[in-house]
């Protein structure tokens, strides 16, 4: 099933005229967008625009109130809980608002989805400890999420998207706090996992990460206005 | 039986990605050791009612006895009457005059074996054995007085059966107790765990985010709550148990109260009391834990 989808060229997070509308109000119209696997994209759009939205459509927090939404070939309104766990385990999603546990040190968050699927073996270890000096965090490693400053947050939530190596990371305004050379080391960071083959896409306002991105990927950039999904204009 | 083991050996790194439930898991144990105390007392209130309705209906035995006093040359004639009378009354299977072996051997504990029955004027004795469904003393009676004056009708199943009735229900109440303890357990214990659930809500909402099944979320849950169901019920039962070892002992025979303990190996019923609380735990945290994830998106 899932082959046959993939053989018609369809994209490993697939929407088709999905609408979303918290309440009666709707916010997103008619969005439609194919992931491709190893594809780049970018979504901007204002404030307030339905982003973040957008994302929570792709991994199933949100269901479409319109239209639908495919992930790995599934429709996501007809999923059980368990497949949506099971699609999660291949998304690595860098939330906007971080969702750590405040309970457990840096380190146990980020290996949290290793810790709940049972592979929290003692050969992660290794990965784990370089991830985390990958991402600036060795000696923050103890603290609790509270104790970090914006960007040590944004880094760590990094970590633990990708912790899984999925094969779509879903970042939700990744580089929001953290200052432009490390804004930089984690688009790089992105971008070679895209050179794996991981399929990629960062919601963004920040316009010069995505002029950056483009200098090293073939990256698409989308736009969320007025509740549509179109095109991001030729300046970009 | 694996997948138990499992479970109380238990996953360390499972235990910490749910933050401690402190107050919801005090009151499980504690409701746990309360409720076991309990179980143990009806446990041995229905246990102790049983062998006083077996003790008394073995008794029963569904028999009575005739006693005829008269002179002794009326005797003999009354006794016929007696049976005659016996032999014509519904209810009755069988009726028998004692022979005087017999009833030499019934007061031989008093008189000694010497006694010369056949000079004294000793009442004549008639076993009644009934059927099951018994007969209408008052009637036996009433016609008694009037064939042979002399005889008396003890009739020790009348005073009997109340207290075999008595003492059945008492042990249907006891076990419809026990029954009412464990639901009132599981009840409680599936409050506990919702009102954990409930608290920890966020941490759930990030344990689905990252892939987490409901299972691996619930089964942190379980584990905790039958773990402590376990430890409080031991501590409840243990300490029932030594209650009721501790209870005076009446005097076996005819004690109304026939020690409200555990006799042989119904000692070791109290055992299973924690193992039922910890089952009870599990299976109600599940299900609780099981429902409330579903309800959360
Ligand atoms: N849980 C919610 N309930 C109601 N309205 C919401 C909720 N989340 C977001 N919104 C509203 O939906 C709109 C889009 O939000 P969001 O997707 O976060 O936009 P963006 O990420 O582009 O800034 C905003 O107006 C926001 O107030
Ligand atoms: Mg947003």
């Amino acid at each position: 099933m899932t082959m046959a989808r993939k053989g018609k060229g369809a994209g490993v997070i697939e929407l088709r005229n999905a609408a979303y509308g918290y309440g009666q109000q709707p916010l997103l119209a008619d969005m439609s967008l194919q992931l491709a696997p190893g594809s780049f994209h970018f979504l901007t759009g204002p404030s307030g625009a339905g982003k973040t939205t957008f994302l929570k459509l792709c991994y199933a927090e949100l269901l479409p109130t319109g239209g639908n939404v495919t992930l790995f070939g599934k429709d996501a309104t007809t999923m059980t809980r368990d497949d949506i766990a099971a699609a999660r385990q291949k998304i690595g999603v860098v939330h906007q608002d971080c969702q750590f546990l405040d309970h457990l040190p840096v380190t146990e968050n980020i290996a949290l989805p290793l810790t709940v699927t049972g592979r929290d073996g003692t050969d992660q270890q290794a990965n784990l400890s370089e991830l985390i000096g990958w991402v600036g965090l060795s000696s923050r490693a103890n603290a609790k999420p509270p104790e970090l400053s914006g960007g040590e947050r944004q880094r760590a939530a990094l970590a633990r998207a990708i912790i899984m190596d999925p094969a779509v990371i879903l970042a939700d305004e990744p580089t929001g706090n953290v200052d432009w050379d490390m804004s930089l080391r984690l688009l790089t960071l992105l971008v070679e996992l895209n050179r794996l083959g991981k399929t990629i896409l960062i919601a963004t306002h920040d316009l010069g990460l995505i002029r950056a991105a483009k200098q090293q990927v073939p990256a698409r950039v989308l736009r969320i206005g007025g509740g549509r999904l179109q095109a991001a204009g030729a300046d970009l | 039986m694996s997948r138990v083991l499992d479970m109380l050996r238990g996953d360390t790194q499972a235990d910490r990605v749910v933050p401690p439930t402190g107050y919801s898991a005090r009151l499980t144990v504690f409701t746990a050791a309360a409720m076991a105390f309990l179980a143990v007392f009806a446990l041995a209130l229905s246990l102790a009612a049983g062998r006083l309705a077996d003790r008394w209906s073995d008794a029963l035995a569904r028999s009575s006895t005739i006693r005829i006093s008269a002179p002794v040359a009326e005797l003999e004639a009354q006794t016929w009457a007696v049976l005659t009378v016996l032999e014509q009354t519904p209810g009755v299977d069988s009726a028998r005059a004692l022979s005087d072996e017999e009833q030499r051997a019934l007061l031989t504990p008093w008189f000694g074996p010497d006694l010369p029955v056949e000079s004294l004027p000793i009442p004549r004795l008639i076993e009644v054995i009934e059927t099951s469904e018994g007969y209408d003393a008052e009637g036996l009676r009433q016609r008694l007085s009037a064939e042979a004056p002399g005889a008396v009708l003890d009739d020790h199943t009348r005073w009997r059966r109340p207290l075999v009735e008595a003492a059945t229900r008492l042990r249907l109440l006891g076990w419809v107790s026990l029954a009412l303890i464990l639901s009132a357990t599981a009840a409680m214990i599936i409050l506990a765990a919702q009102s954990a659930l409930a608290a920890n809500e966020q941490v759930i909402r990030v344990l689905r985010l990252v892939g987490a099944l409901d299972r691996y979320i619930a089964r942190a849950f379980v584990r905790r709550f039958t773990l402590r169901a376990l430890m409080g019920a031991t501590v409840g039962a243990v300490v029932a148990t030594v209650a009721v070892a501790l209870l005076p002992r009446a005097a076996d025979e005819g004690a109304f109260l026939t020690g409200l303990g555990f006799a042989g190996w119904s000692w070791l019923w109290p055992l299973v009391v924690p193992v039922l609380a910890a089952i009870i735990a599990y299976l109600a945290t599940r299900f609780a834990a099981l429902r409330t994830l579903k309800g959360l998106q």
